[in-house]
């Protein structure tokens, strides 16, 4: 078990180091460094001078170790465009991205996992193929054009909803939170609603499979035996056994909701990461685009981690396997 | 050793002849909804390839294009103007040619950058396979690391990066841009399927006797174990062809795509969602529900080929 968690840790561990280098050469070899950080009237001295002080003439090894050793200390350079440290900006716009995905999470998973299991029980009703065929084009349809159609409903026509902006946030201190106030939530229902459809229709057809699978079971055929209701057998015997499955995969995704979220976020200015990610790959703001990239990559190992460790406590045969090839 | 080479082709020929005959064909024409899919992709097809001959103007044409025509509505509205099917954006183009010119440049993105992924996929995942080894482990290993990001991601950076360092605002560039960026963040699936493959082939006895008659390694990936890989990766090309089309939209739409001057029917989408507000809203919808229908069309393809080339669910 221990043995496992280490090998998976140094795994992990590797992972990062090989980002962490792909950050670091476009950080470094993409765009010079130097001239994006003086005026055109600096001297070639006065560039040298620059150069030596930041290192830039240290073997390769020695800058690619120091960046690291900064990145894990959340020190990624100064923004081109914005002249401010980069770790600042992305803290100031976390909360907002942050927000954005669990919210949305939390509805792919309240109306993804309903879906998905009364589709796996009427099979055949009228309602289920309508999930089946809307949960198709929800699959299909690209994110942004959802958003927009979206806009075009709720803000154009009905005049219903706000279509860019957080609305009005709450300053905590260390977190500005939209969550507080009526025009914060108004204003987040459309982009959790984008962004989550995806992952909605992804959880309610691996429920419903994972369903019409725990269904065919023999305990569910003896519980039915048994003279169970239908419900206490759907519920408490069918869909827990569903479950380790589905949150698995909520995990994982939820690393690809904060990555998507880039997409929502420009369709509906919502001032989070994405955006400033996406201003960045316009502007050509390499710190900016290394930084970001450390940070999904940093939340997508951890995430894994997270769940591959859980995976051992919650089923015990993992941990025979992964102590066996260890 | 020339007698094989005789028998080897026509065998296959024929397997390919009678699938064709029986087994595709019957479960293509059994399922509507594919029918009615594969018509849908043909439409856009022959409209995006023919698209210089039947469109009914020529949105690059300055000479064509006139102010006076900006912002006409749809031909069935009030306001509507029956030289204009589905209305016109603010240069006055018409939208049912621009968006017949923007699923040509949407298709072409999508067919290159899904060769791309699939030369290099294949490509490492055949030396993956047969080579084995070490190298087999640093190439899955980079493949498992890139597979846990998603591909729009991977796409971004990779086009963020080529920005940097060369000037692409020509639409020719940009293009290629696009394919590249698209195509290095899809490989990965293609590589790790014909390594699958590959792996089970290259103990087969025809490999073995292609080793023992001396034939080159190359030779051998190529000439023998390929042809009997290219089977899953089929499907996998047609699904990635919709998601391809969906990747170059959406790099279009966030504005690090195709340039304005020559739309893909996501820069369209982009250029009239400026226009939403003011109750343009032909101007991106009529591409957006052109976009949807395209790659629902294609994912269905791709589903019932799946489906199709799955023995164990006939």
């Amino acid at each position: 078990m221990a043995g496992y968690i280490l090998r998976r840790l140094v795994q992990s561990i590797v992972v990062m180091l090989a980002v962490g280098l792909i950050a670091f050469m476009m950080f470094r070899y993409i765009g010079d460094p130097v001239n994006q950080m003086v005026g055109v009237d600096t001297t070639p001295e006065q560039r040298a001078a620059l150069r030596e002080r930041l290192g830039l003439n240290d073997p390769m090894i020695v800058q690619y170790a120091r960046y690291m050793w900064n990145a894990a200390q959340f020190k990624f350079g100064t923004s081109y465009q914005f002249k401010e440290p980069v770790a600042q900006l992305i803290a100031s716009r976390l909360p907002a991205t942050l927000e954005l995905s669990i919210v949305s999470a939390l509805f792919a998973l309240l109306v993804g996992v309903p879906m998905g299991v009364y589709t796996g029980i009427n099979r055949n009703s009228w309602l289920s193929k309508v999930f089946m065929t809307v949960s198709l084009v929800g699959i299909s349809l690209p994110t942004f054009l959802i958003g927009i159609l979206l806009i075009f409903v709720f803000s154009v026509h009905l005049h219903l909803l706000p279509s860019f902006g957080r609305g009005q946030v709450v300053d905590l201190g260390f977190w500005r939170t939209g969550l507080l106030t009526g025009s914060g939530l108004k204003a987040l229902i459309m982009p959790a609603i984008t962004l989550g459809l995806f992952q909605m229709t992804l959880i309610m057809r691996l429920v419903r499979s994972e369903m019409l699978e725990v269904l065919r079971t023999d305990y569910i055929k003896f519980a039915r035996a048994r003279g169970l209701s239908r419900r206490a057998i759907n519920f408490s015997h069918a869909l827990k056994n569903t479950l380790i499955p589905v949150i698995t995969i909520t995990g994982l995704q939820l690393g690809s909701i904060i990555a998507f979220a880039i997409i929502t976020e420009t369709v509906f200015q919502w001032p989070g990461m994405g955006l400033l990610f996406l201003q960045a790959v316009q502007n050509v703001d390499i710190p900016i685009m290394a930084a970001y990239l450390l940070l999904i990559a940093f939340l997508f190992v951890l995430i894994n981690l997270v769940v591959d460790i859980l995976y051992t406590v919650v089923d015990p045969r993992v941990r025979v396997d992964g102590g066996a090839s260890a | 050793m020339s007698e094989t080479r005789q028998i080897a082709p026509d065998e296959r020929r024929g397997i390919l002849a009678r699938s064709l005959d029986s087994d595709l064909l019957h479960s293509f024409l059994a399922s509507k909804v594919t029918v009615l899919a594969a018509i849908v992709t043909a439409v856009f097809f022959l409209g995006a390839l023919l698209a210089p001959l039947i469109a009914p103007h020529d949105p690059f044409d300055l000479r064509q294009i006139s102010i006076m025509d900006s912002l006409v509505p749809p031909a069935w509205s009030d306001m509507g103007d029956p030289r204009f099917l589905l209305g016109t954006d603010d240069q006055g183009r018409d939208i049912l040619s621009a968006i017949m010119y923007g699923a040509r440049i949407s298709l072409a993105v999508g067919f290159c950058s899904v060769i791309l992924a699939a030369i290099i996929g294949i490509t490492l995942g055949l030396v993956a396979g047969y080579v084995g080894g070490f190298t087999d482990t640093v190439i899955m290993r980079i493949a498992d690391v890139q597979l846990t990001f998603p591909a729009i991601l991977i796409a971004l950076l990779i086009n963020g990066s080529v920005h940097a360092v060369m000037d692409v605002t020509r639409e020719q560039s940009a293009f290629w841009v696009l394919v590249v960026s698209i195509g290095l963040s899809f490989w990965v699936q293609y590589a790790r399927t014909v390594r699958g493959s590959t792996l089970v082939e290259r103990n087969r006895e025809y490999v073995q006797a292609a080793r023992v008659i001396g034939v080159h390694p190359i030779r051998i990936m190529i000439r023998h174990v390929l042809p009997n890989v290219m089977g899953p990766v089929l499907v996998i090309a047609t699904i990635n062809l919709a998601l391809a089309i969906i990747t170059e939209a959406t790099l279009s739409f966030l504005g690090v795509g195709i340039p304005p001057t020559q739309p893909s029917l996501g820069t369209l989408i982009r250029i009239g969602q400026d226009f939403l507000f003011s109750g343009e809203w032909w101007i991106t919808i009529f591409p957006g529900f052109a976009l949807a229908a395209l790659v629902l069309a294609v994912n269905l393809l791709g589903d019932w080929l799946r489906d199709a080339l799955n023995p164990k669910l006939r």
